[in-house]
């Protein structure tokens, strides 16, 4: 017994602090500067189907500015948002050096000052409202997962699609229709100011901070992934014709695309409940991932 | 094709740029967020002048991320404008002609605008770097307390922006979502 825990021991992957701090804050620059190809590749697409002289003309403007920043290091967009990181971290791994969300929040502080980044974090967001200058505190996620890797992903989440975010516990019996109204109904709310074309991500089930978690975390699907599940890609096909239909378009100029996609999670829930959670995502859909 | 507008906006381009035109716009705006709006607005209420003379003049609601070296600013789209529709009616009194943000205006500011002939303009937002590229000098002014969030006095040339609300009442979110909306 004794020798086994030694050699459990002995398997542990040594992972340094500094190095984590490295990766989060180039992942923040990454991300800021390079839109992700497969949201790039929807974006274009979305171009070909636009039927308003508009809409097109604005996402010719998307298209020219992912080119421009990726170029010349300018953010895409001014928000680079508030720092969000989702982390995996394998239970035979071993952080030496320094404590995880430590290191996690010096990468931000680093990515941020280095990358001529926006900091936009307020303390006190109530009353003072004091920018703490860095971008910190990150917002942390972690699951532990088997294995000796370490996965992190970065998303810097602007204020102008979150602020569009809505929850609902329906009544167990609306079921899928009452799904499908509300996650349209609040695309259809947001209208321009989520920065449409957007990304629509929908956590059901759980419990209510479960269900936005799961919506959240849809975000980082890559667009044009189906969900394995192919009830739940029915349902998400569904959202989007009617999400298309609505005809707000690139930046609410009027349009036949409003949304590049619609990811939706679920979760098993209590027998009284059903939750629902919206989390939106602009087109400018920044995120990067490193695997350690 | 878009239309060539000089800044501060005149009376003749007041009159002449209509919902879903598109412009270009060269010479001088300010920026300002919520935070600067509310200290305008209280500044006026208390009776005291403001740090700009508003009177013709634009407001862009945007706050930057930082400059690179040499760079007049760095990247600078648009915020979302509805956090602003308190304050806007007000400043809209006060000889504001020209806002342009990203997002859906409240009726008080639509109301304001037609009665004080002003307008709305639409930037792309996410599209901070290329918006950039027309911002040629940046100025901090006043409340630099508020960092990025702090006024500004900018110098544009051929900044892009598409018209949202005319001085004639006209809508481009709303007429365009009618247009390609598909009713079932």
């Amino acid at each position: 017994m004794l020798q086994r825990q030694r050699q459990t021991k002995l398997a542990m992957r040594e992972i340094a602090a500094s190095k984590v701090s490295e990766i989060v804050s180039s992942l923040f620059q990454e991300a800021c500067y390079h839109l992700p190809e497969d949201v790039l590749t929807a974006l274009k697409q979305a171009k070909e189907k636009e039927k308003s002289p508009v809409a097109r003309d604005a996402l010719d403007k998307m298209l020219e500015n992912v080119e421009i920043s990726s170029k010349e290091q300018i953010p895409l967009c001014q928000d680079t948002g508030a720092a969000v990181v989702f982390l995996e971290l394998g239970q035979e791994v071993h952080i030496f050096g320094g404590d995880l969300y430590a290191a996690v929040n010096e990468g931000v502080r680093q990515g941020y000052n280095q990358g001529y980044l926006r900091k936009s974090i307020v303390s006190q967001p109530f009353s003072a409202r004091v920018n703490t200058k860095d971008n910190t505190p990150t917002i942390i996620y972690t699951d532990i997962v088997p294995g000796d890797k370490l996965k992190i992903a970065a998303m810097p989440k602007g204020a102008g699609a979150e602020n569009m975010t809505k929850l609902a516990m329906l009544s167990p019996t609306s079921g899928r229709l009452g799904v499908i109204d509300f996650v349209v109904n609040a695309v259809d709310e947001a209208g321009s100011n989520s920065c449409p074309p957007v990304i629509v991500g929908v956590g059901i089930g759980g419990t209510v901070e479960k269900a936005m978690m799961l919506a959240k975390r849809a975000l980082l699907r890559k667009v044009g992934e189906p969900h394995p599940d192919s009830e739940v890609t029915e349902l998400e096909e569904e959202i989007l014709r009617q999400v298309n239909n609505l005809g707000i378009g690139a930046m609410g100029y009027g349009g036949t695309v409003t949304a590049l996609a619609v990811h939706a999670e679920v979760f098993p829930c209590h027998i009284a409940s059903l939750p629902v959670a919206v989390n939106l995502q602009c087109w400018c859909a920044r995120h990067e991932e490193a695997i350690l | 094709m878009a239309k060539k507008i000089t800044l501060p906006l005149t009376k003749e381009a007041l009159r002449d740029i209509r919902v879903g035109d598109t412009l270009l716009l060269t010479g001088i705006m300010y920026a300002a967020r919520d935070v600067a709006h509310k200290r305008m607005v209280e500044a006026l209420e208390q009776g005291k002048p403001l740090p700009l003379d508003i009177s013709g003049q634009t407001i862009y609601y945007m706050g930057p991320s930082p400059a690179r070296p040499g760079q007049p600013i760095g990247s600078a789209g648009p915020t979302t404008s509805g956090r602003m529709d308190s304050y806007s009616p007000r400043l809209i009194a006060e000889g504001l002609k020209g806002m342009i943000g990203k997002g859906m205006r409240s009726q008080p500011v639509k109301d304001a605008m037609k009665e004080y002939k002003a307008v709305y303009l639409g930037a792309t937002g996410g599209a901070g770097a290329r918006i950039s590229k027309s911002i040629k000098k940046a100025e901090v002014i006043a409340y630099e307390d508020l960092e990025t969030e702090a006024l500004l006095h900018l110098e544009v040339e051929d900044f892009p922006a598409i018209v949202i609300n005319d001085i004639y009442g006209g809508d481009l979110y709303e007429e365009g979502k009618a247009k390609y909306e598909v009713k079932t």
